[in-house]
């Protein structure tokens, strides 16, 4: 016997029944394709974040002050004066595995330029800050490291602050504005960013040397926070060892006390808040996944009808000479080619509507090869798996029995 | 010695039903040689279905030997069985059982499906060559639920030729068919009869008897008559005769 020959059977006789084949085939269509929507939403929105994380920095690394105990009572990271200008300096000449090193001190308060003020951020910075961050000033310029140096009273503010302050779409350049009741000269305007996945504006900050902040807006002596950029993505972990061996030295930490600051790369923060995003893909993945087991049901059910409605077509193939794995393999490619068609229709559906879902809602959807191919075999297994116990029925039957069967 | 198509020794066949054993054939022995068209009657309970389903290999004896055209048949498995049904037999059942909507030549085809030997252009051609001798040339491509009774069983017969088997084993081939269909049918019978083909027809209405060179009789599993008809009456000549319905 050549299984063309089944495949020509078992095709014919799917023929012979559209309608009950498509609507069995729904089930999987339905499953397979949910499955691979679902999959294409998550992974769509751990790329989205992981998108957005990188535009925060190039191999951004933080190292915060933290983890510090005084009788007992732990700390807040702000109250935390740690971290010190000396740090700074030991890391920009001891680190070798950075790129870039900016101190950090921010300060938040009321912005104000003649009748207009709003609130807004203060970052203390150098000008390794930019490439850290990936900022870049559109107008005017950066402020220079003699600028840092003399602590100058100047500052690059970002769009959402012009937008506040000259609501008249004036030249801000050259302005003098006061932060608190710093008076500081606008020296640059910063390329926009736009929001974030957390939906905060990043263009509302002014930018300034960390002198400035530190002697004239705060009067401190700490740092709030060092950013550094690695060499590369793959030498992060490497670059935090070293820095910690930099800090644990220069806090003089004995080896098995704790560190009295954390360092997190943007490596950490990716893998953090896509933990979420995979928690709800696996979510999704299952309900998916359910639905095409129900749809595998199906299968199985409509091939236990068929076979006890088609017992008497049994019987004559019997008797006509089709042994019982014929028999058995005529309903087994039946249900194949039923979850196979389903799966491959399911691929096209799942496909279109993930990108029917990118087009017109505008959710960030990406469609992975690993996704059809896994509900594609799922799909041909289940196939195979819920045809195989009717098909057996089938092909055991009593020819003579099978014949009389009313 | 004379080759047989069927030889049946001592057949005996028991079946165990709760605590009770029944025994539909209690030793029946007979042959039959090619071109034979032989008739085995019999009341319900006489035992010919149970010895129907053993000349059809559908079904092993308990006990007794049985050939079919020299091959021993009742120690095969039921695999090497169902090869045998497809090389050397041809059914013809009483309700027809073609498969439903599909057409005439696929249901003929259907048998040397499972024949590898046969491919798919042969296989057309030897369901188009049965179906044109049983008459029915131009239903070719009709479907099993636009044809009659009558067609549907020559449809039958067709599928039953095709393999070229060594006999044609009929169950009540003309028992759902009306009086004129049946004699049409008969002839048919008959005409393969002529042509040499060995037919062996269960039935039990005795006036089918008489259109057969031979006539086996059971009653209680055994075999009470097994005479050759000497005037075998001619189907065509009763169909003649019967007055032609008018609407």
């Amino acid at each position: 016997m050549n299984y063309n020959n089944l495949i020509k059977i078992a095709l014919k006789a799917l023929s012979n029944n559209k309608m009950r084949g498509f609507l069995t085939m729904l089930g999987i269509i339905i499953g397979v394709a949910s499955v691979i929507a679902m999959l294409a939403i998550g992974q769509g929105s751990k790329r989205s974040i992981r998108e957005q994380i990188s535009q925060m920095g190039s191999n951004m690394i933080m190292i915060h002050p933290g983890a510090d105990r005084r009788g007992g009572v732990r700390q807040s990271a702000s109250d935390m004066q740690t971290l010190k200008i000396d740090d700074y300096n030991t890391i920009l000449h001891e680190a070798s595995y950075v790129s870039a090193v900016s101190p950090l001190v921010t300060a938040s308060g009321q912005v104000i330029n003649g009748a207009e003020n709003a609130p807004t951020s203060l970052y203390g910075v150098n000008s390794d800050y930019m490439t850290i961050r990936k900022l870049s000033v559109g107008e005017g310029e950066m402020f220079t490291d003699q600028d840092v140096k003399r602590a100058a009273k100047v500052c690059i503010v970002g769009k959402t602050v012009v937008e506040n302050l000259f609501p008249n779409g004036e030249d801000p350049l050259g302005k003098t504005i006061r932060f608190d009741k710093i008076p500081m000269k606008i020296i640059g305007v910063l390329t926009p960013k736009g929001y974030n996945s957390m939906g905060q504006d990043q263009d509302d900050l002014l930018i300034a040397p960390y002198t400035t902040v530190q002697k004239r807006v705060l009067a401190i002596t700490y740092l709030h926070g060092i950013f550094l950029s690695a060499l590369t993505e793959e030498l992060s972990d490497k670059a935090i060892d070293e820095l910690t061996g930099i800090l644990q030295q220069n806090h003089k930490i004995k080896p098995g006390d704790e560190d009295d600051f954390t360092i997190r790369s943007q490596e950490e923060l990716s893998s953090m808040l896509s933990s979420t995003t995979n928690m709800m893909t696996v979510l999704l993945a299952c309900i998916a996944g359910i639905s095409l087991l129900v749809g595998g049901i199906g299968i199985m059910n409509i091939m236990y009808v068929s076979v006890t409605e088609r017992t008497r077509e049994i019987g004559l193939r019997m008797s006509i000479g089709a042994k019982g794995r014929h028999i058995l393999f005529q309903f087994l490619i039946e249900a194949v080619i039923i979850s196979v068609t389903g799966g491959i229709i399911g691929v096209i559906v799942g496909v279109g509507a993930a990108a029917i879902i990118k087009y017109i809602l505008h959710w960030p959807v990406f469609v992975q090869l690993y996704s059809v191919i896994l509900s594609f075999a799922v799909c041909t297994l289940t196939g195979i798996f819920f045809g195989w116990y009717p098909a057996q029925k089938a092909s055991r039957l009593d020819p003579i029995e099978a014949l009389r069967y009313e | 010695m004379e080759k047989y198509i069927i030889q049946a020794e001592q057949l005996r066949r028991d079946f165990v039903v709760g605590d009770e054993t029944v025994h539909a054939l209690r030793g029946v022995s007979f042959n039959i040689a090619p071109g034979e068209f032989v008739t085995i009657m019999g009341t319900s309970g006489s035992g010919k279905s149970t010895l129907l389903n053993i000349l059809g290999c559908l079904d092993t004896p308990s006990s007794g030997e049985y050939y079919l055209d020299g091959i021993r048949v009742r120690e095969m498995g039921r695999n090497d069985r169902a090869t045998l049904r497809n090389r050397k037999i041809g059914f013809v059942f009483q309700s027809y059982n073609l498969l439903p909507k599909t057409t005439a030549l696929e249901n003929v085809e259907l048998p040397l499906f499972y024949n590898p030997a046969v491919n798919a252009r042969e296989r057309k051609e030897r369901a188009e060559q049965a179906l044109i001798a049983v008459g029915l040339a131009d239903r070719i491509h009709h479907r099993s639920n636009q044809m009659s009774g009558g067609q549907q069983q020559r449809v039958a017969i067709a599928r039953a030729l095709v393999n070229n088997p060594v006999m044609i084993l009929a169950d009540e081939a003309t028992g759902n068919l009306d009086t004129r269909t049946s004699f049409e049918i008969l002839t048919l019978f008959q005409r393969l009869h002529s042509e040499g083909r060995t037919i062996v027809f269960v039935t039990h209405n005795p006036e089918i008897a008489q259109f057969s060179s031979r006539n086996i009789t059971l009653r209680d599993g055994k075999i009470t008559e097994d005479v050759t008809n000497p005037q075998i009456r001619s189907a065509r000549e009763v169909l003649e005769s019967l007055p032609i319905e008018t609407n």
